[in-house]
């Protein structure tokens, strides 16, 4: 297990939900969240990481919060979903009713449109970097990088539904990803050592 | 106890939880069908105008269940309504994590794990690809997005908040000369 070796304070956990869920415009700030988690305070590995994203995006419900649910379980079990869950939605439910209370002066105010237009596409830039990072590997694995192009152009470009391309394409990749004896020592180099969590 | 519209709420949200496969996208259908047609909770203009603020707030644009609570009951409706549609999924995600990393280091659990990466980042993008189609900001969408990927290719250290201002920055620019 790689859980960080001293357990990570719920209020820093609620602390960074309630702000990535403060700036969470357009819905695409899973890149701020792997900085955050991943880079900047070492909670997690980049494998841990992803595999949640993935998760996140797979089971039913809203990814955001089953991403924020995945990383409180990580580090803090059922207090550390709870926690999180709760950080992630806190600033957001305020806002949005005092948004919705005065939306017709909201949508009346000069350049409001442009600044929230700005804020989402510089989000999926974000994304679009994070989606980079993560197939980082996928090339040297032809499978894997053919899954990758095939999820995106079944979803991304034709629209078709999740469910079907899922179960298609998740019994594939996974198949083809099954540690065989000569590389199954490689697979474990990579994933374990560099959570020692003191960072 | 059936026509307490706190539990009216709970019926017609809870279960959208657990529909909304693939994101919170699949749930507007049904949602508008429910609270529109069936509850006449909002007006089909006033469900539009929810839609839409919870679009431009910060968090999940999901959140149009906590404005729809707020129409029909106030400030404990929309308490009501969004925990009626977090607490379902996050419930299932939390046992699904739970599991997941009780088996790390197995042999299936790295091939999963493996196998769902590309499908992770493969997702990431269509999502990316996604947002700025329902955005609908055209080509300087497209513009800032694929020139923050490449400046935080450049300088990996770049703060996010950096970045979201100056993309709203270059839309105000842009939009004001044009």
């Amino acid at each position: 297990m790689s859980t960080p070796a001293h357990p990570v304070s719920l209020f820093a956990l609620y602390r960074l939900c309630f702000v990535v869920g403060l700036f969470s415009f357009g819905g695409g700030l899973t890149a701020w969240f792997h900085r955050e988690v991943v880079q900047v305070r070492g909670w997690m590995t980049d494998d841990e990481f992803f595999s949640g994203y993935s998760l996140a995006q797979i089971l039913p419900g809203v990814n955001s919060t089953n991403m924020a649910v995945y990383v409180g379980q990580h580090l803090r079990g059922a207090i550390g979903s709870t926690t999180a869950l709760i950080g992630l939605l806190s600033a957001p439910f305020v806002i949005v009713i005092a948004a919705a209370a005065v939306y017709h002066h909201l949508v009346a105010l000069p350049g409001f449109a442009a600044i929230m237009g700005g804020v989402a596409a510089a989000a999926v830039g974000m994304l679009f970097r994070l989606g980079m990072t993560s197939a980082r590997g996928a090339h040297r694995h032809i499978p894997s990088l053919l899954v990758l192009i095939a999820t995106f152009i079944a979803i991304g470009i034709m629209q078709w539904p999740l469910l079907p391309v899922l179960l298609v394409l998740a019994p594939l990749s996974i198949a083809a990803s099954w540690p065989r004896k000569a590389d199954a020592k490689t697979t474990d180099e990579k994933s374990p050592p560099e959570t020692s969590g003191d960072a | 106890m059936r026509d307490d519209p706190l539990v009216q709420l709970i019926i017609v949200i809870a279960p959208l939880s657990l529909l909304a496969i693939g994101g919170a996208s699949a749930i507007y259908a049904p949602l508008q069908q429910q609270t529109v047609d069936v509850h006449q909770w909002v007006s089909g203009r006033e469900f539009l105008e929810l839609f839409a603020v919870a679009r431009v707030t910060p968090g999940p644009g999901s959140m149009l269940t906590t404005l729809i609570g707020w129409k029909v009951a106030g400030l404990l409706g929309a308490l009501v309504a969004t925990l009626a549609l977090y607490i379902p999924c996050s419930v299932l995600c939390f046992g699904v994590a739970r599991t997941w990393n009780r088996y790390r280091g197995t042999k299936w659990h790295t091939a999963i794990q493996n196998g769902l990466r590309p499908i992770g980042a493969g997702l990431m993008i269509a999502g990316g690809v996604m947002l700025l189609r329902i955005e609908d900001s055209g080509w300087l969408g497209w513009a800032v997005a694929f020139a923050v990927t490449a400046f935080m290719t450049w300088r990996a250290t770049t703060h996010p908040m950096l970045l979201l201002a100056i993309g709203a920055a270059i839309f105000l620019a842009v939009r004001a000369v044009s």
